[in-house]
């Protein structure tokens, strides 16, 4: 056995490695995203000025600001709709027991891992078809195939470990399926909803192949497009300062967010056991 | 009351209203999935057996199997072939994305174990790791592909700064443009980034394990590692196994990181990233479809597998 | 208010049937108990009674009316569960108006209601809270309560006082013996694993084992004459003494029962048995003695009082004959 006061400071070092991993990439884009200049061009382990003129770029760029407020909104409405669908469904498969369920449910899952290039052809013609191409609708309609499964999936598990008993005292009392999810499950369900759709926001927030392909100008575009996107002044040059701050934007409010409901969001990827 | 009462009676029973409630309640979502994906999927399989453009989607013709492998005898009696399954730029992204899938998945396995370990172990500050490793799954793809390029940049990046300066690499490395490097670029960033979500899987599962049985096995005087391997990791083997294919599943599907980070980079172009480039930027699109049907296939086959693995525990019947 | 008719009534789920074939009769305004080891059915019973559950064959009559389909809120019934099934997100108030709600009553007629039934339990004053703001025995008289304000027919009660202390349990057992007398017509049936339970609470009791009834009757029924080795084992504490061999061949039967305080210490050499002392338990009120007698097991013997009899003391024991219990190879009662 080795020196016990040598094994913590192993183990602290091993802690230590792992936090450092996880943080320093985005602590460098912040301090990138503080420099201008040629102070871009020297890398620096510690930030040696705060220059607020990429934000002012990324900020005074019309098109950019309008890529968060599509984002806000497509992922909004796509949250919205998924949860408004899931809440009954997730009631059904969790609550009634009816033949076919458990393939019901499989087949859930498994539209939620489906490789979305795979539908990119139909859903194309079907966006094309209804006329809302280069619209956020394009994004809304094209996001449920994942949020959709996933919400009903993390709902069912969450609504499956509410008291049975709850439910039959609701029944005696003579209440509908309608009324048992509207008026005595869903309050119960709130801390589950938000955990569920706050995860399924953050999934349309970051969707990447959809938004590139069903948009075609840069005011219909959404955050990762608007960013992975980004042109300088010239072809040759990339803008690495202002894209490094529209990539802060971006990302603090999701990490604020996330650290806020860290516990939450462990139980519901757990529970759901699905990809961030 | 007796009559109605007695009318009633003949009425559905619970089980049968429950029943018809859950059909209802079932109702709007299925509509909406037949619509986003099982209509798609059967329009994009669809496509890939017609000549159909991006500007020519509705009058396209049926070719059969053309688009996949097509053969044609030359007047000089050479047989030639054509269609993806005989495109070696197909296979090289097939070979790609199976390259990629393995080795990231094997990596973020033993890394993602490794952090489980650590975050299941009582120490001050357990919180703030568990905060800090959040982060990077927190960060959108796209933001962590630019964040990664602009470390892995060849004359500002400070990755190469770091190496420089221990003395590992001897001149300044292009991670992303360099064929031989452009893999392992992507590897490291997909690492990085999913990394803490295997973690917290793991996590979860190794949290399932009664702490008395470390109690007893440390009054046995067992050495750790031996509890690990013999005690540990059988019983979050079942944990582990699903987090490996879901991650398997999503690493095969894989998009926004290669295409930001590597952009055209033969070295990296993985399946998804090909069927799109065929399909929109060469209007190529029944081909690009036939190319994501094939992808379609392969992922079919390992979900096939998830079900039959995980079965006993994702049934819903068994909780 | 109802009384209760079940004939030939089963349940299966899948292949396994749980209810095998009851024929019951309820009186109106009676306090049945339901009592039985776990997985004889009797909370099955309970919910095909409340429509929770359906029946799969047999017919189910309340007051003369097939309710075989009947959902559970058109049975004119209430029940009260085992871990009280409060919505937690409901006041007090709300919890016991919920129902009347759905049925769009008349505020008032609501309002006065649930006054009444708080008045009756005492928890007034508690209306204004929530469940996690009570304490178990608060919820146990909020879910009574929530129960009287449907004004049923039936009160049904799963297993009521399994989630109470002891001392509670005494004490609510009494409230619903209370409840039963000012409710004097509603029928009530109750469920229960506790034979205590059973025999204090009940007018009449129905034993099931396996799915089956095992034995109907009142408790004083149950207990002087039991019509099984089952049920005369189920009902009293401790438990009735069983005897095999050459002691059941003495009084002629397969099997002798004897319950421990139907035992008598007499002098030495006078009683049928005798052997030693090999435990004795003290309870204050009652001594235990624990005897070995060549039997399977020590034979209990339940004496009154304070009585010094050490371990290891050899006894002779006189069963009373008017209480023997004997059995034949059957398991039913040779009379």
């Amino acid at each position: 056995m080795s020196h016990p006061l040598i094994k913590t400071i192993g183990f602290y070092a091993l802690v230590a490695v792992i936090v450092v991993f996880a943080v320093f990439p985005f602590y460098y884009a912040i301090v990138t995203s503080f420099s201008s200049g040629t102070a871009l061009f020297q890398v620096n382990y510690w930030p040696k000025s705060f220059n607020w003129v990429n934000y002012e770029t990324v900020m005074g760029n019309r098109n950019f600001v309008r890529s968060i407020v599509n984002s806000v909104f497509i992922a909004g409405c796509t949250v919205a709709f998924a949860l408004f669908l899931a809440v009954t469904a997730a009631y059904a498969l969790s609550r009634v027991s009816f033949r076919g369920r458990g393939l019901l449910l499989m087949t859930i899952l498994a539209v939620s891992m489906f490789p979305q290039i795979a539908v990119l052809a139909g859903l194309f013609e079907l966006v094309r078809f209804l006329g809302i191409f280069n619209t956020p609708w394009a994004m809304i309609l094209s996001y449920t195939i994942f949020t959709l499964p996933f919400t009903v999936w993390v709902l069912t598990t969450f609504m499956r470990d509410l008291p049975v008993e709850i439910e039959e005292a609701a029944i005696v009392d003579g209440a509908t399926p309608w009324v048992i999810v509207t008026k005595v499950f869903l309050p119960l369900l709130w801390p589950a909803l938000v955990t569920t759709g706050l995860l399924a926001f953050i999934g349309a927030w970051n969707e990447f192949l959809f938004a590139l392909t069903f948009t075609s100008s840069e005011s219909m575009r959404t955050v990762p497009v608007a960013i992975a996107l980004l042109s300088g002044a010239s072809q040759q040059e990339i803008p690495w300062g202002p894209i490094m701050a529209a990539s802060v934007i971006v990302t603090v409010p999701l990490i604020v967010l996330v650290l806020i409901f860290q516990r939450k969001i462990v139980a519901g990827l757990t529970a759901g056991g699905v990809k961030g | 009351m007796t009559d109605q009462t007695l009318g009633r009676a003949s009425g559905p029973s619970l089980k049968q209203r429950r029943q018809r409630a859950a059909f209802w309640f079932l109702a709007p979502m299925l509509i909406a999935l037949f619509f986003v994906a099982a209509w798609p999927l059967l329009r994009t399989i669809w496509f890939s057996f017609t000549d159909a453009t991006l500007s020519n989607l509705y009058d396209a013709e049926w070719i059969g199997f053309d688009n996949y492998l097509q053969t044609r005898e030359l007047s000089s009696g050479r047989v030639v072939y054509r269609g993806t399954l005989v495109d070696p730029a197909w296979w090289n992204a097939v070979w790609n994305t199976v390259r990629f899938s393995f080795v990231s998945v094997f990596f973020e396995t033993i890394f993602g174990l490794i952090v489980a370990l650590v975050m299941n172990a009582e120490f001050k500050g357990r919180s703030l790791v568990r905060a800090a490793i959040l982060i990077p799954w927190a960060i959108p793809t796209i933001v962590s592909a630019k964040m990664w390029s602009w470390m892995l940049n060849d004359q500002f990046g400070i990755l190469n700064d770091i190496l420089l300066n221990l003395g590992l690499i001897s001149h300044r490395i292009a991670w992303t443009a360099t064929p031989e490097t452009a893999m392992t670029a992507v590897l490291i960033v997909d690492i990085w980034k999913t990394t803490p979500f295997m973690a917290l899987l793991i996590l979860a599962g190794l949290q399932m394990v009664p702490r008395d049985i470390y109690e007893a096995a440390r009054i046995d005087g067992i050495h750790p590692v031996k509890v690990f391997f013999r005690v540990t990791l059988p019983l979050i083997k079942p944990a582990v196994m699903v987090a490996v294919i879901f991650r398997m599943l999503d690493a095969l599907r894989i998009f926004d990181l290669v295409y930001v980070l590597t952009p055209n980079s033969a070295a990296t172009k993985t399946m998804s990233v090909i069927s799109r480039e065929n399909m929109i930027d060469f209007d190529k699109f029944a081909y690009g479809a036939a190319q994501s049907t094939l992808l379609f296939a392969i992922i079919a086959v390992f979900v096939s597998l998830y079900i039959w693995l995980g079965r006993v525990d994702l049934g819903g019947e068994r909780r | 208010m109802a009384k209760i008719e079940l004939k030939n009534v089963t349940k299966s789920y899948g292949a396994v049937e749980v209810i095998k074939g009851i024929d019951l009769d309820i009186k109106k305004g009676e306090f049945m108990v339901f009592v039985g080891p776990s997985g004889c059915g009797k909370s099955t019973l309970l919910r095909l009674i409340s429509g929770l559950e359906e029946i799969t064959t047999g017919d189910m009559l309340f007051d003369d009316q097939r309710v075989n389909n009947l959902v559970p809120s058109d049975r004119g019934i209430a029940m009260v569960f085992q871990s009280y099934a409060l919505y937690p997100h409901m006041k007090v108030y709300d919890n016991m108006a919920f129902g009347m709600k759905l049925a769009k009553q008349d505020k008032a007629a609501i309002d006065k209601r649930v006054r009444d039934a708080a008045r009756m339990l005492q928890i007034e004053h508690l209306l204004d809270r929530l469940p996690r703001q009570l304490s178990g025995g608060q919820r146990q008289r909020v879910a009574i309560g929530r129960a009287i304000v449907r004004d049923p027919r039936v009160f049904l009660f799963d297993e009521p006082l399994s989630n109470l202390d002891a001392a509670l349990r005494v004490a609510t057992r009494l409230e619903i013996a209370k409840l039963h007398e000012t409710m004097s017509d509603v029928t009530m049936i109750y469920v229960t694993h506790d034979q205590v339970e059973a025999m204090t609470l009940a007018d009449r009791i129905a034993v099931l084992r396996d799915g089956r009834l095992e034995q109907l009757g009142t408790p004083a029924e149950l207990y002087e004459s039991p019509n099984s080795v089952f049920v005369a084992g189920f009902i009293g504490s401790p438990k009735m003494n069983f005897l095999k061999g050459k002691f059941a061949e003495d009084k002629g039967c397969a099997t002798l029962g004897a319950r421990p305080e139907h035992i008598d210490i007499v002098p030495e050499g006078t009683g049928d048995w005798s052997g030693e002392v090999v435990h004795a338990e003290d309870l204050g009120s009652d001594n235990y003695l624990f005897v070995e007698i060549g039997a399977d097991e020590p034979l209990i013997v339940r004496q009154p009082g304070k009585l010094a009899i050490p371990q290891g003391s050899k006894v002779s024991l006189q069963p009373q004959p008017q209480h023997l219990h004997r059995f034949g190879a059957d398991d039913r009662p040779l009379r």
